[in-house]
């Protein structure tokens, strides 16, 4: 492995270079790349069930704003400022753990953390809320919506718990990551390689924010 | 400035999005309420993929890549929805 002089003073510009690459820019550069790739393709997935939701608003207006008004705006809005809230924090982990402080890249972290776990607990709130309503028309639940738009109401509904499930399981993932990341923190042991690990999985949490920001804006507030 | 200062202030700015896209929502109707829904959520989106994802200092392949990501879902939406809205 190569070590190179660098300008850069930032701790994820530090240690040794990969031998695959020929500089420390070079193996940065491919790893913002590289993740930027795996996000385009995050996109593909989500972009699909955007695209159809959008489709289906125009077609069925009516069900479609009487769903969303059997949704909880001020839970929803509590969720986006919790996890708007939890991307300056993962930044500022990424600030900090650049100029080398520790203690401070660690407390932001375990912040992003308990942001991203008070998400969930609001989003399961949420859930069980719409599960004693009757709203929830999967894994074989009744749905008991009734009315001149019931069925539109509940195709909905079906997008609502694909999507926010789908989000769900991103966040898992992201919390997942985030530990990971705090126990490297904690151990110390190749600090340049945990800043530029730290830099990737800031990556990941914000877009699961914009994607949050989208489905925010699809369910909850976008009536035609 | 420095930058703890422009990411506090570019999370104040969401946090301000957000209060102005559900008023929005609630309080006005018709393509108003549409206009600044979308506006407002867009405005959001930007500052995240600008301050908190990095592509202020991201070189330019990158932020042509990040550009036609978003602009490829656009347009994916966008013809699907001149296909249902022309028929």
């Amino acid at each position: 492995m190569l070590t190179t002089e660098t300008t850069d003073r930032r701790l994820s510009a530090q240690g040794p270079v990969a031998e695959q690459f020929e500089a420390m820019q070079q193996q940065q550069a491919s790893n913002q790349f590289g993740m930027w790739l795996f996000l385009a393709t995050e996109l593909l997935l989500f972009g699909g069930i955007f695209a159809s939701y959008v489709v289906y608003l125009f077609l069925y207006p009516q069900g479609f704003s009487e769903a969303s008004n059997l949704l909880s705006l001020p839970m929803g809005m509590s969720n986006t400022a919790v996890l708007l809230t939890s991307g300056l924090t993962m930044v500022l982990t990424e600030h900090t753990i650049n100029a080398g402080r520790r203690r401070s890249a660690l407390l932001f972290l375990l912040a992003t953390l308990a942001l991203g776990l008070s998400f969930l607990a609001i989003k399961a709130l949420e859930w069980h809320h719409e599960y004693q309503e009757g709203l929830m028309p999967v894994l074989g639940l009744a749905f008991e919506h009734s009315g001149e738009h019931a069925q539109q109401v509940r195709l909905f509904f079906h997008f609502y718990f694909s999507l926010t499930g789908l989000h769900v399981f991103h966040m898992l993932v992201g919390l997942g990551l985030l530990g990971t990341i705090a126990v490297f923190i904690l151990q110390w042991r190749d600090p340049p390689r945990i800043a530029r690990q730290v830099q990737i999985t800031a990556l990941y949490w914000a877009f699961v924010d914009v994607l949050w920001v989208v489905i925010f804006t699809l369910l909850y507030v976008l009536r035609l | 400035m420095n930058e703890f200062r422009l990411y506090l202030l570019s999370w104040i700015v969401l946090l301000a999005l957000l209060v102005v896209v559900a008023a929005g929502a609630e309080l006005l109707s018709g393509m108003l309420a549409i206009a600044l829904v979308l506006g407002g959520a867009l405005c959001m989106i930007g500052v995240i993929i600008v301050m908190f994802m990095g592509l202020k200092t991201a070189d330019a392949l990158l932020k042509v890549y990040a550009t036609g990501g978003v602009l490829w879902l656009g347009f994916l939406v966008v013809l699907t929805m001149a296909d249902y809205m022309t028929r």
